[in-house]
């Protein structure tokens, strides 16, 4: 593993059913305790550095650390000196100077992760950053892929929605590519990239056409402002040509799984049937998050410490 | 003022001669007590021009000033540069223009031509007095709104027609702004990938396209700045096969650079119009070489480390680059077999002074001439480092590249700018 996790595409396969593998075994662990909590990063200090507002990501981190033993400080945007317009840069040394391990950071800005990781010899974890990627969503979520169908390799996975705005999507498309899965994008053309023949992926603008043979379905959540953006006529539309409803949902091969990594809008990319359904691995999705994020902490920071070498190691980006 | 024996100098790469510059002016015979300069192995250029910078003065001094600025222009061989209109306050009515064309002459480093702005505050509303710029001191010829684009078409006839009452020339930053809002890089795989909003070539070649054909309905003169797409140059080379009075330049960064950069997200890399692709790089590259663009201009653009030290999203656009300038063209052009000295001598200083309405430059190092000339050495070697740039700003693509070929001299008017690599 490298230092910092910043991109889906920096996961070797390796990498990923390592991580995979440890989550699995964090929940082994944890199973029937009536503490939750191990011992590994105690006295490792992890922050949460959220420029935008995602209760359930800071939140899953923060249980994910807290159940390690590590310290978690919650460095808000709002509630700091960034709102009054410090600059990136300095949030970064500030952090430094506090002896900071690991860095969780959310921001607006497509690579503001890799920016921090400049300028902090800590542990950077990409927890969204604009419109590029949200690696630890990837992971939990073809964790929950792998425990509800027993493997992700193989597995025809269909990525529903506005790709061209979603963090998830990225990492999403190279994460299972990595691991072997064969990914279709579906959305309207307005919402695809422009020169996307480098992904590893498929793309259909027929969401029809895709759901006969998905085993996996993952609907993206359609940001208000795109509702305005003139990306599509109108909300309806979009829902009748790209909303999974109960009557699409039959079209799905048995064994299916349909995904969301929330927040949802129910009626919109969703039905509200389709969000309860058996089918329905969203709840599923929240508590495997916090899993996968034990094992990324794990891995990033439980191995030898600085003065040791081998797993601390990793290049500056 | 003293006269000069430039020995062994190669004028655009022929054989060597000795150059005589006595009082400003190249002459047939050694002058009595002239200073002997030994330009064995070193090539002669007439000084260069540049169509394109940002000097920053007045108003964000702490990027750039005038003289700071020429400095760093004439230690990269220039002896004009254009000094583009996107000031605080905007250069956009003669007392603006006057200044900063009087700051150069202060200076003394290189000819400062002001750009005055087409339009009122560059707010793209109405016309700025274009005449009483052209009519001032500072004798304004290029007209431009850099930074934004005239895309009100009305707008941008009555411009072109506008200026032909005194020979002026509309220099276009062409981006159609609909189709760029908030655009951040070059639309194609990478924004794709980084999550990064397009900068499509359609928003600059759709401008492009709609220009020429209004230059050709009213008879005028347009300027295409920076041009950065394959599509661009087609175009640009459609509206020259018309006989239409279109010229166009090229930035040394699009000759060299690729968007693939910007998956670093470095904003050192953040630059209006965005790198673009390697197939864009090499139709610039192309038509730069049969002429269909006509100038290499550097778009030298400073800014405070604190602008490029931010999230890409953030970060201001612009790269400085009239130190690089001639090496990035040796670089791509030179040692590519593209364009020979006397090629490089044409679209660096020949053709931009024209563009621009230069007499004193541009011209033959020949007898009675402006001596307006630079003195390279085609076989050195040098590494880049922003420490050292006399700019004021640091914010150079090219922090730690080798780059071929480096400025030995340089002379204004009879008169070193640069000597021996250094400020004279």
């Amino acid at each position: 593993m490298n230092r910092h996790l910043l991109s889906s595409g920096d996961l070797s396969r390796d990498d990923a059913i390592l991580v995979l593998d440890t989550a699995a075994e964090m929940d082994t662990t944890l199973a029937g305790r009536s503490i939750k909590k191990l011992p590994t990063l105690r006295g490792r200090t992890v922050v949460n550095l959220f420029f935008e507002d995602s209760t359930r990501t800071r939140t899953s981190f923060e249980v994910a650390a807290k159940r390690l033993s590590a310290d978690v400080i919650n460095f808000a945007a709002k509630g700091s000196s960034v709102s009054k317009g410090e600059s990136l840069k300095d949030t970064a040394l500030t952090l430094e100077a506090m002896g900071a391990d690991a860095v969780v950071v959310r921001h607006g800005a497509s690579g503001a992760p890799h920016r921090l990781a400049h300028w902090i010899r800590g542990s950077v974890i990409n927890a969204g950053d604009g419109t590029h990627e949200h690696p630890t969503q990837a992971l939990l979520d073809a964790y929950t892929m792998r425990k509800r169908l027993g493997h992700v390799d193989g597995l025809s996975v269909a990525v529903v929605g506005d790709v061209l705005h979603s963090r998830v999507a990225r990492s999403n498309v190279l994460l299972l590519a990595t691991l072997g899965a064969d990914v279709t994008v579906v959305a309207p053309p307005t919402l695809l990239p422009v020169g996307m023949s480098s992904w590893p992926c498929q793309v259909s603008y027929d969401l029809d056409a895709v759901l006969p043979k998905a085993d996996a379905v993952m609907m993206l959540r359609v940001q208000n402002e795109r509702m305005n953006g003139g990306f599509f006529p109108t909300i309806r539309e979009y829902s009748r040509r790209y909303g999974l409803d109960a009557r699409r949902m039959a079209a799905l091969p048995e064994r299916s799984i349909v995904m969301h990594p929330g927040p949802m809008n129910r009626g919109v990319e969703i039905a509200a049937e389709v969000a309860d359904s058996v089918r329905s691995t969203i709840v599923e999705q929240v508590a495997n998050g916090v899993s996968v994020r034990m094992a990324v902490l794990y891995l990033l920071l439980g191995g030898p410490t600085d003065s040791d070498a081998s797993l601390g190691e990793g290049e500056a980006r | 003022m003293t006269a000069w024996a430039i020995e062994g100098v190669r004028p655009l790469g022929a054989a060597p001669t000795t150059l005589y510059v006595d009082r400003g002016i190249f002459v047939a015979d050694r002058p009595t007590g002239a200073q002997v300069i030994d330009a064995d192995g070193l090539i002669a250029l007439p000084g260069l021009v540049d169509l394109h910078a940002h000097l920053r003065e007045p108003g964000r001094e702490d990027a750039e000033t005038v003289e700071t600025g020429t400095r760093s222009a004439a230690l990269g061989g220039f002896t004009a540069v254009h000094a583009m209109a996107n000031t605080d306050p905007v250069a956009d009515v003669a007392g603006v223009v006057e200044q900063v064309w009087r700051l150069g002459e202060q200076a003394g480093h290189c000819e400062v031509r002001p750009v005055g702005a087409v339009t009122v505050g560059l707010a793209g509303e109405r016309l700025a007095e274009l005449g009483a710029m052209a009519d001032s001191a500072a004798a304004v010829r290029v007209f431009s709104d850099d930074g934004r684009c005239v895309h009100d078409a009305l707008l941008m006839r009555r411009a072109l027609e506008y200026v032909k009452a005194f020979d002026g020339v509309i220099a276009q930053h062409a981006q159609e702004p609909r189709l760029t809002e908030a655009a951040q890089m070059n639309e194609g795989e990478w924004s794709g990938v980084l999550g990064l909003t397009g900068w499509p070539a359609v928003a600059e070649e759709a401008i492009i396209a709609r220009d020429c054909l209004l230059a050709a309905h009213v008879g005028s003169r347009l300027h295409v700045c920076h041009v950065s797409t394959a599509g661009s140059v087609e175009l640009i080379r459609w509206a020259k096969s018309k006989g239409w009075n279109v010229t166009a330049e090229v930035t040394p960064h699009h000759l060299l650079l690729t968007d693939e950069l910007v998956a670093s997200y470095d904003p050192v890399f953040k630059v209006n119009p965005p790198l673009r692709t390697q197939a864009d790089v090499d139709a610039l590259r192309e038509g730069l070489a049969d002429g269909t663009i006509d100038a290499v201009a550097t778009d030298h653009a400073p800014h405070p480390l604190e602008d490029k030290e931010t999230e890409w999203g953030c970060a201001a656009f612009g790269m400085i680059g009239l130190e690089t300038a001639l090496s990035v063209v040796v670089a791509t052009m030179v040692d590519t077999g593209l364009l020979d000295w006397a090629g490089v001598a044409d679209r660096m200083s020949v053709r931009p002074a024209r563009i621009g309405r230069l007499p004193a430059h541009g011209n033959d190092l020949a007898v009675g001439e402006a001596a307006n000339l630079v003195l390279l050495d085609p076989a050195a070697r040098w590494t880049v480092d922003p420490a050292l740039s006399a700019s004021r700003s640091r914010n150079t693509p090219y922090a730690g590249h080798e780059l071929p070929a480096r400025v030995v001299a340089t002379f204004l008017r009879g008169r070193p700018t640069v000597i021996d690599g250094k400020p004279a």
